[in-house]
């Protein structure tokens, strides 16, 4: 059931490939992580809108294999 | 539109505040969901609690419906706010409560 904290990174990275991806495991467990995200994808967005990204780049993991990840999210300006 | 969809618009129409939980405000099954009744019982907003747990249908209904995969989540005014971070998020920059206020929400 669990996913290891460098699957969620390479989804992730694989949908939003400039992010920054930091993944804490909060209980060790495998199975409550959290995340902070920066990507340039996010400019412009509202937080709903980036949160969906990231649930959109764990293809229907979220809610289901993955039961907690805590996702902050923020732009990350253009280079 | 399904029944269930139905049945959840017509709840986010008819109340200013809605919060879709496992559980209720009294006794939530969830540490997400009560962080998410926390914030709004501190900030004394009055809210219509929904328990996603009552029904599969709306368990499933909700997440298709705001297309978020998760619960709790919050509903102000018709307008899909976030779960459990972003409600965390927006209460800790008071963000959450200058939406209310300027809603008419909260003093």
């Amino acid at each position: 059931m669990a996913m290891a904290a460098h699957e969620i990174e390479a989804m992730i990275k694989q949908a939003l490939p400039d992010a920054t991806v930091e993944i804490d495991d909060l209980a060790g467990d495998g199975d409550h992580y959290a995340a902070r995200v920066q990507s340039a994808a996010f400019q412009g967005l509202s937080r709903v809108q980036q949160h969906q990204l990231v649930y959109q780049a764990l293809q229907g993991k979220m809610g289901g294999e993955l039961h907690a990840l805590a996702l902050q999210t923020s732009p990350k300006e253009k280079d | 539109m399904s029944d269930t969809k139905a049945e959840i618009q017509n709840i986010v129409d008819n109340n200013d505040v809605v919060l879709f939980m496992k559980g209720n405000r009294d006794m939530p099954q969830c540490g997400f969901s009560s962080t998410v009744v926390q914030v709004l019982t501190h900030l004394e907003v009055e809210f219509k609690d929904v328990n996603v747990l009552e029904t599969d249908e709306l368990r499933q209904g909700i997440k298709e419906f705001s297309n978020w995969p998760t619960i709790p989540q919050l509903y102000i005014k018709g307008e899909f706010i976030g779960g459990c971070d972003i409600v965390r998020e927006m209460f800790q920059d008071g963000e959450l409560l200058d939406m209310l206020k300027a809603k008419g929400l909260a003093a």
